[in-house]
């Protein structure tokens, strides 16, 4: 079995005070900062780029090549920002409210780091709404990086100026989108825009922007500390580090674990350090490995490594390493049911295949579920589904953003994988899991 | 005369809080304080009156329609008195797979009233996902978060409640 050699993000969650400026201190905080700001720029990039370091957003897109699409102040005169997306609300997902809540430095540190590679003077956290816990642990953090030097007018005594502000969101899931991200922190509803152009080039108030992930941030300040090769090494393939998931559904032990990068979605259920595996005698049916908007995978198919690139043959995706586990006794029309609903109420309504479908697809299941559907519901549930992203292969939806293809690719994942289920809902006219659809653990006691 | 919106103290604060967030932004951009504004209004107020997004209006140079533009897209946002405790249940995959139908249904039931109803005292909704997925099931009531929910649990908080 795979053995995480090392932790990286949560190494210091443990020790006291960890989420106080003191406590960070305590643990090395902010020498990698004061280290980076000896170092051009270009080194920082170099830096990242030689690391591995991939978008734990839910992309995997390389990062320190993202910040190499920014153009060179020669080209564009214009401020730069970096905008920090800690807008976590892809349904499975909880992780980045963990690295606030309990290391928020860690992040920080980072931000300081990524902001002078950048030459960016500002930037901007854009938090979860619904988190007031963890940003009002952030608020304190960043007053009290302000109040020891590290931000402000100078950056821990260098002359370069740094601002960094938090905002709040305010219940919107499709402003974790970068671009609706980037419209809400100019005021405005979360819309996404087309690109290109891209936000490292017309970003934030039409300047050149980095929209990074919290996690992705707070993997900076090790990087520094170990070296590139150090954290490329602890990865697997093109992919440094480890990662943070979030395991939950009908294991015996839920939660969010730092895993390393070759460490299957079978290890992190069934270990006795992770999800120590089912109830007795209840067998895992269907996971949802990157978040709900990723491809459902079968039991046959949960020996995949937990890196980025390993999903791709299977036409799924790590994703923002939200892991939903279904057991035999779960249904999956409810299941699917239930996941299209919650794409239904964030569309933003600008694309009508997003808009009129998501709604469309939810009042179908719905119908199957509830025992009154028919053969043609299947075929245009998934009509529906493939106008507005066909899937297999991922990446070909109609819509502005991938909001679209987050609802048509767990319906045709679903369907395709699980038909019988579907067609057991209509030749019996009613769920065939009667009043308990939730599987294991799915009784409020 | 009709009675101000706000105390001299509620006055201050917003304000106060209007000139200092205004400092985050380029100085050409001051609509882009929009989501701040209005958290801090329904802060003061407990939600958004009319009389108040005039004065949002005001101070961001915008105009109202674009107020109620931003406040209706976003679900925190209340354009109507909310219950004096606003309760979102989360029902998203990972809370339904730990019971949250059930939950749902057992604050129906002590509540009395439908998911979706604006009462005098609670406001039931159904919410999304709260990135309690591996604490599940969960809700928040104003804000604060409760994880791990059982019944015995919820009849603590909710007796806590006046």
């Amino acid at each position: 079995m795979s053995v995480l050699a090392e932790k990286v993000i949560t190494r210091d969650w443990a020790k006291p005070n960890q989420n106080t400026l003191a406590g960070y201190k305590a643990s090395g905080g902010y020498a990698q900062l004061k280290k980076a700001l000896t170092l051009a720029p270009a080194e920082i990039t170099d830096t990242v780029k030689k690391s591995g370091l991939r978008g734990r957003g839910g992309a995997g897109f390389p990062t320190g090549l993202k910040w190499s699409f920014v153009p060179s102040l020669e080209k564009n005169t214009k401020p730069r920002y970096l905008a920090i997306n800690a807008d976590e609300s892809e349904p499975g997902t909880a992780k980045d409210r963990f690295i606030l809540e309990n290391d928020p430095h860690l992040m920080l540190e980072g931000i300081g780091i990524a902001c002078y590679a950048l030459g960016a003077h500002t930037c901007y956290i854009y938090a979860r709404g619904e988190f007031k816990y963890p940003s009002e642990v952030l608020e304190r953090a960043i007053a009290e990086a302000y109040a020891d030097g590290i931000f402000g007018k100078t950056t821990m005594g260098k002359d370069f100026e740094l601002n960094v502000y938090q905002v709040r969101g305010a219940g919107a899931y499709i402003c974790g989108e970068e671009t609706a991200l980037l419209e809400s922190l100019e005021g405005k509803k979360g819309w996404p825009r087309l690109k290109p152009p891209f936000p490292a080039v017309v970003g934030l108030f039409g300047c050149p922007t980095v929209v990074n992930n919290v996690e992705t941030i707070a993997s900076l300040p090790r990087i520094f500390e170990k070296g590139p090769e150090w954290f490329m090494n602890m990865g697997l393939g093109k992919s440094g580090g480890t990662r943070l998931v979030t395991l939950s559904g009908a294991v015996n032990r839920p939660g969010t674990y730092e895993v390393a990068m070759n460490t299957s979605l079978r290890e992190l259920i069934y270990e006795q350090e992770y999800g120590q595996g089912l109830p007795e005698g209840r067998t895992v049916k269907a996971v949802i490995p990157g978040g709900s908007s990723a491809p459902v995978l079968t039991e046959a198919e949960i020996d995949v490594k937990l890196e980025f690139d390993a999903f791709k043959p299977l036409q799924s995706m790590a994703g923002s390493g939200g892991i939903m586990v279904m057991d035999d006794k779960t249904c999956l029309v409810r299941s699917l049911w239930r996941i299209i609903r919650f794409y239904a109420e964030e569309s933003c309504g600008q694309c009508t295949p997003c808009r009129e479908g998501q709604p469309w697809m939810t009042r179908l299941l719905r119908k199957i579920e509830e025992g009154r559907g028919e053969m043609a519901d299947l075929e245009q549930l998934l009509n529906v589904a493939v106008s507005i992203a066909p899937w297999p292969p991922m990446g070909l939806g109609t819509t502005i953003c991938a909001l679209g293809d987050s609802g048509a690719l767990p319906v045709q994942s679903f369907v395709q994988k699980f038909r019988k289920e579907f067609e057991d809902h209509i030749t019996h006219k009613r769920c065939t899991f009667g009043d308990k659809p939730w599987g294991a653990f799915g009784d409020f006691t | 005369m009709s009675e101000p919106l706000f105390t001299q103290e509620e006055q201050k604060k917003f304000d106060a809080g209007i000139a200092e967030l205004l400092t985050h932004y380029p100085p050409e951009r001051k609509s882009a304080a929009m989501l701040p504004a209005l958290r801090l209004l329904q802060s003061l107020k407990g939600w958004l009156p009319p009389e108040g997004m005039l004065l949002v209006a005001a101070k961001l140079s915008t105009t109202v329609a674009k107020c109620y533009e931003v406040a209706t897209f976003y679900v925190m946002y209340h354009t109507q008195k909310p219950g004096k405790y606003v309760v979102d249940v989360c029902t998203n995959l990972s809370c339904a797979l730990r019971g949250a139908e059930g939950l749902l249904h057992y604050l129906e039931g002590k509540m009395g009233l439908k998911a979706g109803t604006n009462g005098e005292k609670f406001f039931l909704r159904e919410t999304e996902c709260l990135a309690s997925c591996g604490t599940a099931p969960c809700f928040q009531i104003n804000e604060d978060h409760y994880e791990n929910l059982t019944r015995a649990k919820v009849d603590a908080i909710l007796e806590k409640l006046s």
